[in-house]
């Protein structure tokens, strides 16, 4: 892999920590509203995933969803601006930081319900189907969403059908504040199976693991050969939502959280770039202080950026028809 | 012109919008039968990529023709009997419904969602909802109900055409009814009501199957010199409400019959509407003729006793031009 290539998966990485990080100190200083959940610790499945899609494929997101968009090509500026509830944000201040859309890079929404996204993914999949393009759909669910029936629904339609669609879980061992294996039976991977869906688990904090292993499905949905459910292991380094611990107490030990730390998906791909790329730790810490710049200056942008006009409240219900 | 029945006339537009746009999709169960007749025989036109015959699994499909617009199609999703929606109310209220809204207007959603509705003969409380009024409440949702096969038809190709997701409600009431209709695809746009007969004393809002129980009432209570006219609202939302308040300026008086539960309904807020904008026209108080608060029963009988009737509305109609009661003093 060009060292190109691999920066670029860094760098991707980078940025969505460090807007999340942003986004957890804003959200302590009290600057935007409504709450928000990040993806501290999940960045190597976004970044994977979308490293093999091109900007013509679609993705469907989650209630946790920055780091896909980022992933996906969004910019930085629109989505602080959206999440400040402003004007130049990317739902002009009507979505906020659940309901993050681009369509023009294929990102068909955030999505506040858990499972929501997962229809939607199974049906731009069919739209690539029935319009002979050549084009997959990787949906992202968390492992809370794989209890949800319309999986079921959806990985049946995608199996009779062939459709060209990722179906990719971030187990990130929470489902708000209860271990997944709780209230989970079986492993999730395994639920495709008996559909006949190639099914597969990978180190969701392994960045060129992900890139592997979805850029395999990726390309057998190419081809016409179906759907693939892939369940990537990862963890919710941060909690479910910010400001959480003023309504929920511990629920989790400083020690699991710890042992996830050691295995943080970007410092392990900064020492791999390190020692096994021979990139230098200058040329690594210039992309970080680049990152942290454009995020410096996202908020900026954001925070410069007029709220919309209240009567603009009452757009966007529908289309004008013949528009 | 030839006569065709309710859902024949359905599916005349549905067959011409797909001729003429081949971004046009079915999806739902058994759509290459067409259980209600409004798919069938488009299978043999069209083939099974674009007639996609459906597992029983509404969320999945309902939820599908978002995504499936989102990315480029223009889905006409068959969801069978309209108590089906609530199976799928997920991916109707929460995401249909809110896409373009949430994405700050970046979506068109060009959706078109039909089922047969309403009661049908003991089909009980779980195939026989006429769910408008909680869809005319989502926001995010056209909605359409028509009285004819003439409208069904135009209205159809509306729908299918629209830039946003439209529910079209076809009353199984009226699968019997036939009339000329124009061979060639024409449009009737959402939003414009149909006065069904012109009367000078009471208008008369009917919907659906209850717009011929109200010509039928109509012309029964000419000879008792009521001149009673009756709009037929057709399209829900976007609710024509210059029609409907043009008619009860001319008269001065309205009953509406709404083939639905009362509360929060459709004759609920037709009754407001027209109490808010036209109030200083009304010689008497509007009344409501509407099933009672219970869900749809299986018998025979008991299913009658739930029914809007032509009795029911004869005794509002007299009601209303009976009571001459003062607007401010009801």
């Amino acid at each position: 892999m060009s060292p190109d290539t691999l920066l670029r998966l860094y760098r991707r990485m980078v940025r969505i920590r460090i807007f999340e990080e942003k986004v957890q100190e804003l959200h302590r200083l009290g600057k935007l509203p409504g709450f928000v959940h990040v993806y501290v610790g999940e960045e190597a499945v976004a970044v994977g995933a979308c490293s093999v899609l091109r900007d013509t494929d679609h993705i469907t997101s989650t209630h946790r969803g920055h780091g896909h968009c980022i992933a996906k090509g969004a910019d930085v500026a629109p989505m602080m601006a959206e999440l400040f509830g402003r004007a130049d944000g990317y739902c002009r201040g009507k979505g906020g930081s659940m309901h993050i859309i681009d369509t023009s890079l294929g990102i068909l929404g955030a999505n506040g319900i858990v499972g929501g996204g997962i229809p939607m993914a199974t049906g731009s999949g069919i739209a690539d189907e029935v319009l002979g393009r050549d084009g997959v759909t990787v949906c992202f669910f968390g492992d809370g969403a794989a209890n949800q029936g319309v999986l079921l629904e959806a990985l049946n339609l995608a199996a009779i059908w062939k459709l060209p669609v990722v179906y990719l879980c971030e187990s990130n061992q929470y489902m708000e504040f209860t271990p997944t294996t709780d209230l989970t039976a079986g492993r999730i991977f395994r639920r495709g199976e008996p559909f006949g869906v190639a099914s597969m688990e990978v180190d969701g904090n392994d960045v060129l693991e992900v890139r592997r292993v979805v850029g395999e499905a990726v390309d057998r949905a190419r081809r016409g050969e179906g759907p693939t459910l892939i369940e990537a292991i990862t963890y919710r380094l941060s909690g479910h939502s910010e400001g959480e611990s003023a309504f929920v107490s511990a629920y989790r030990t400083e020690e699991e959280v710890d042992s996830w730390k050691a295995r943080d998906p970007i410092t392990r791909f900064r020492d791999l770039l390190q020692t096994g790329a021979g990139i230098s730790a200058a040329r690594l810490d210039s992309i970080d202080a680049e990152e942290q710049e454009a995020v410096n200056e996202a908020v900026v942008f954001a925070e410069s950026s007029p709220f919309p006009s209240p009567d603009e409240a009452l757009d966007h219900v529908f289309a004008p028809a013949g528009g | 012109m030839a006569r065709a029945y309710f859902m024949a006339a359905m599916n005349q537009a549905l067959r011409a919008a797909m001729e003429e746009d081949e971004t046009v999709i079915v999806m739902g169960e058994d759509v290459d039968r067409g259980v209600f007749g409004v798919t069938r025989g488009l299978i043999d036109t069209f083939g099974a990529n674009r007639i996609r015959k459906t597992p029983i699994s509404e969320a999945a499909f309902v939820g599908g023709a978002v995504g499936a617009a989102a990315a480029g199609l223009k889905p006409f999703a068959h969801v069978m009997f309209s108590s089906f929606f609530y199976v799928a109310m997920d991916q109707v209220a929460n995401q249909a419904a809110r896409l373009r809204y949430m994405s700050g207007g970046q979506v068109e959603l060009p959706i078109v969602y039909f089922a047969g509705t309403g009661p049908s003969g003991s089909a009980a409380a779980q195939h026989s909802e006429n769910p408008h009024s909680i869809l005319m409440h989502t926001a995010g949702l056209k909605v359409v109900m028509p009285s004819t096969p003439y409208d069904a038809k135009g209205l159809m190709m509306a729908a299918i055409r629209d830039p946003n997701p439209v529910v079209y409600l076809a009353d199984l009431r009226l699968s019997r009814r036939r009339e000329s209709i124009p061979e060639d695809p024409y449009e009737i746009p959402l939003g414009v009501a149909d006065v069904k007969r012109q009367g000078e004393d009471v208008t008369v809002v009917a919907l659906a199957s209850l717009v011929h129980v109200a010509v039928d009432v109509a012309g029964k209570l000419e000879s008792d010199g009521v001149s009673v006219e009756v709009v037929d609202p057709r399209s829900l939302v976007p609710l024509d409400w210059d029609t409907i308040v043009a008619s009860v300026r001319k008269t001065g008086r309205l009953v509406v019959a709404d083939p639905a539960r009362r509360l929060c309904g459709l004759a609920a807020e037709v009754i407001a509407g027209v109490s808010e904008r036209a109030w200083d026209s009304l010689h008497s108080r509007p009344c409501r003729v509407t099933w009672p608060d219970i869900p749809v029963p299986f018998s025979p009988v008991l299913e009658g006793r739930l029914d809007v009737g032509a009795d029911d509305l004869e005794q509002a109609i007299r009601t209303t031009m009976g009571s001459p009661v003062v607007a401010g003093s009801a």
